[in-house]
């Protein structure tokens, strides 16, 4: 048996993976431990739950990749800096002690962290170093359920490369041609994420959310000014406009000049319809290049399939637009797109294309639903809930399901906890805040009762696969939830003359179809499809909500507050059940009732979180 | 001297040899580098480096 570790970490999301023998064992974000929002810390947690759940220790490890090459990326700063001297002082100052005290050192940096598992480690040799935009296209290839595809990976910046195309044939994988930095359309879309006032690496998302809100006025400006798109949709950014290069901003005067505001405060200014504007746009600006790259790549290869990764991949509503136009017959994005799942691709990597192993295709995709986490047995959870002082009740699965979806069609809100915790940014039922999405009411309460979030935030749909095409402009498998598609026209409910006439949040309130507490103001949802064969009970949830109301959808957010990683363990969901609205919390087969509960345990909650 | 020596290679199999007196140098005055104080303002910018 050959046991590789994947290891991504220091950037953004750290993260560790494990394969044996070519399987996908275990996978986990160090965030969900620590309770730090994308920790970008040494992933030790995460790594010691991969090796405790392989039941294997770090000696007997075949190989440990990590997930980009740090020379490489060293690299790329040095030039940078040097070109642009004597500007750039600032950022140089601040990156370099980190780099000369350990980051340069990575190898030797990682094999010390890694004695903390297993003292008798102390093999470098068996340390390697993949390349950033590889770990991504292997995370997006090798458990796809294609035999050969097109991958385009896409993100902010690994070492050198923004945008990369490879092709998976078989076993095999080739990286065919990248786009280089400071050329990034993840690094656009960041640059306008800290332009409207959000965190950068993580407000990404508000972005997207708040773009239907808008009109795509100011696509033209930002096409004439800040980015030359060619034929194929290759691009070059106009470093006169950005200061990611040299500076500690992504943006600078004269970009600012350009739109006539300055960069929003978060802290002091509201969002305006500029703000939702500006979103509108730089969405429209990302799906037109990434619609123009995937038209080019499909004439150019003639390949059916098209395999996508990269943090620029969780653009949903990009996604969906690709989907939309038939430019691929197959799509398949990696639920870990970002950097977390670049633990997995540098495994996998090594597995495929070091050790030249033989892939066997199983036409499903390998990765088990995305449930590679934690799970805890029905007596774990009883023990760690009477150590919180929970009062619960045990039920059967039937009987657990039959309530669970009676409180859903009387609009409860409901923390959902089974299972294995899910790889990757998106909750998909097994560490969810479930409810009904019929309820008019839902997605405000939800906002501002529950997650403590901005009341523009959408929620999503999980359905049914098989009820999918009868709500939903969708007839594909969308398990990960990263596929925005538009609600049917028979479920939707046109908007008067006067209604259409709101503005932004306002168009919120209006009822917009059968299920508006997952329908967006453009009648868009991201949808996730909910099969049997990789979550049999959330299935069955679904189905029996199904029979109780006609609807075989529900809201599917995850469980967690505004700024808090999704819960991990039973008492970190018993933590976030108290400190919130949430009205009941079913976690394994323990079914709790918050009015039953001891009300001296209620803690104010969302304050012990940074805000996002 | 393992770190060296890969550096070593990697500067052959790039061809980056240009790159080591910046290199050299900045190891040299690494220890000013490393104990002086950043800015105390905190970077709104996509983590590059």
């Amino acid at each position: 048996m050959i046991k590789i570790l994947g290891i991504s970490a220091f950037y953004h999301d750290s993260a560790a993976a494990i394969v044996v023998d070519g399987k996908i064992i275990a996978a986990a974000q160090e965030e969900r431990f620590t309770r730090k929002k994308h920790d970008s810390g040494y992933p030790f947690n995460a790594i010691e739950f991969v090796l405790n759940f392989a039941n294997i220790k770090l000696s007997e490890i075949d190989s440990i990749v990590f997930y980009e090459k740090p020379f490489l990326k060293f690299e790329r700063l040095l030039e940078t800096y040097v070109a642009m001297a004597p500007r750039g002082f600032a950022q140089f100052s601040k990156a370099m002690p980190s780099w000369l005290r350990e980051k340069l050192f990575q190898k030797k940096m990682l094999l010390n962290l890694l004695k903390q598992h297993d003292k008798t480690f102390n093999n470098s040799k068996k340390i390697f170093f993949s390349e950033h935009h590889l770990s991504h296209a292997a995370s997006a290839y090798f458990p796809s359920p294609f035999d050969e595809a097109v991958i385009l990976t896409a993100d902010g910046v690994g070492e050198w490369a923004t945008t990369t195309v490879a092709i998976g044939n078989g076993s095999n994988l080739q990286i065919k041609k990248e786009i280089h930095f400071p050329h990034s359309l993840g690094l656009l879309y960041s640059a306008f994420t800290y332009y409207t006032g959000f965190k950068v690496n993580s407000g990404e998302y508000k972005l997207m959310g708040l773009a239907p809100y808008g009109e795509p006025k100011y696509a033209e400006k930002i096409e004439k000014n800040l980015i030359h798109i060619k034929e194929d949709g290759s691009f070059r950014l106009n470093q006169d406009f950005f200061n990611y290069t040299t500076g500690l901003t992504m943006t600078n005067e004269k970009f600012h000049n350009l739109f006539g505001q300055k960069p929003r405060d978060s802290k002091k200014d509201k969002i305006t319809q500029f703000h939702m504007d500006i979103a509108s746009s730089i969405q429209k600006v990302t799906e037109d290049i990434m619609v123009k790259i995937c038209k080019s790549l499909r004439e150019e290869f003639n390949i059916s399939n098209l395999c996508l990764a990269g943090g620029v991949a969780l653009n949903c509503v990009a996604n969906g637009k690709i989907l939309k136009e038939k430019i691929f017959d197959n799509i398949w994005i990696q639920p870990a797109a970002g950097d977390a799942g670049g633990s997995l691709g540098a495994a996998l990597s090594y597995w495929f294309l070091e050790l030249n192993n033989k892939r066997n295709n199983s036409k499903i995709d390998d990765m088990n639903g995305s449930y590679l986490g934690p799970s805890f047995s029905n007596e774990q959870i009883e023990k760690i809930l009477i150590e919180c002082g929970a009062k619960f009740d045990r039920l059967e699965d039937d009987l657990l399901i039959e309530k669970t979806a009676s409180d859903l069609s009387n609009s409860h809100a409901i923390g959902w906890f089974q299972g294995r915790m899910e790889f990757g940014p998106r909750a998909l039922g097994g560490r969810s805040i479930i409810g009904d999405p019929r309820s008019p009411d839902m997605q405000k309460n939800l906002n501002l009762k529950v997650k403590y979030r901005e009341s523009f935030r959408p929620f999503a749909p999980s359905v049914l696969r098989e009820d999918v095409g009868e709500w939903f402009e969708l007839n594909d498998d969308s398990p990960y939830m990263l596929i925005v598609s538009d609600i049917k026209n028979e479920k939707k409910n046109e908007m008067t003359e006067k209604e259409k006439k709101l503005f932004g949040i306002d168009k919120l309130n209006i009822k917009r179809s059968d299920i508006p507490a997952v329908t967006h103001v453009d009648y868009s949802a991201r949808i996730q499809t909910v099969h049997k064969e990789t979550n049999e009970k959330y299935y069955k949830l679904i189905k029996k909500f199904k029979e109780k109301t006609n609807c075989p959808v529900i809201v599917n957010t995850s469980f967690n507050v505004r700024g808090e990683p999704i819960v991990n363990t039973p008492q970190d969901a018993f933590n976030c059940f108290m400190g919130t609205e949430l009205d009941n919390l079913v976690i394994g087969n323990f079914y709790l009732e918050k009015k039953k509960q001891d009300q001296s345990l209620k803690k104010k909650y969302q304050e012990k979180f940074e805000l996002d | 001297m393992e770190f060296i020596r890969e550096f070593w290679e990697f500067l052959k199999i790039r061809k980056k040899y240009w790159l080591l007196p910046i290199i050299i140098v900045l190891l040299f005055f690494g220890g000013l580098i490393v104990l002086s104080q950043g800015s105390a303002v905190a970077p709104f910018i996509y983590t590059l480096f």
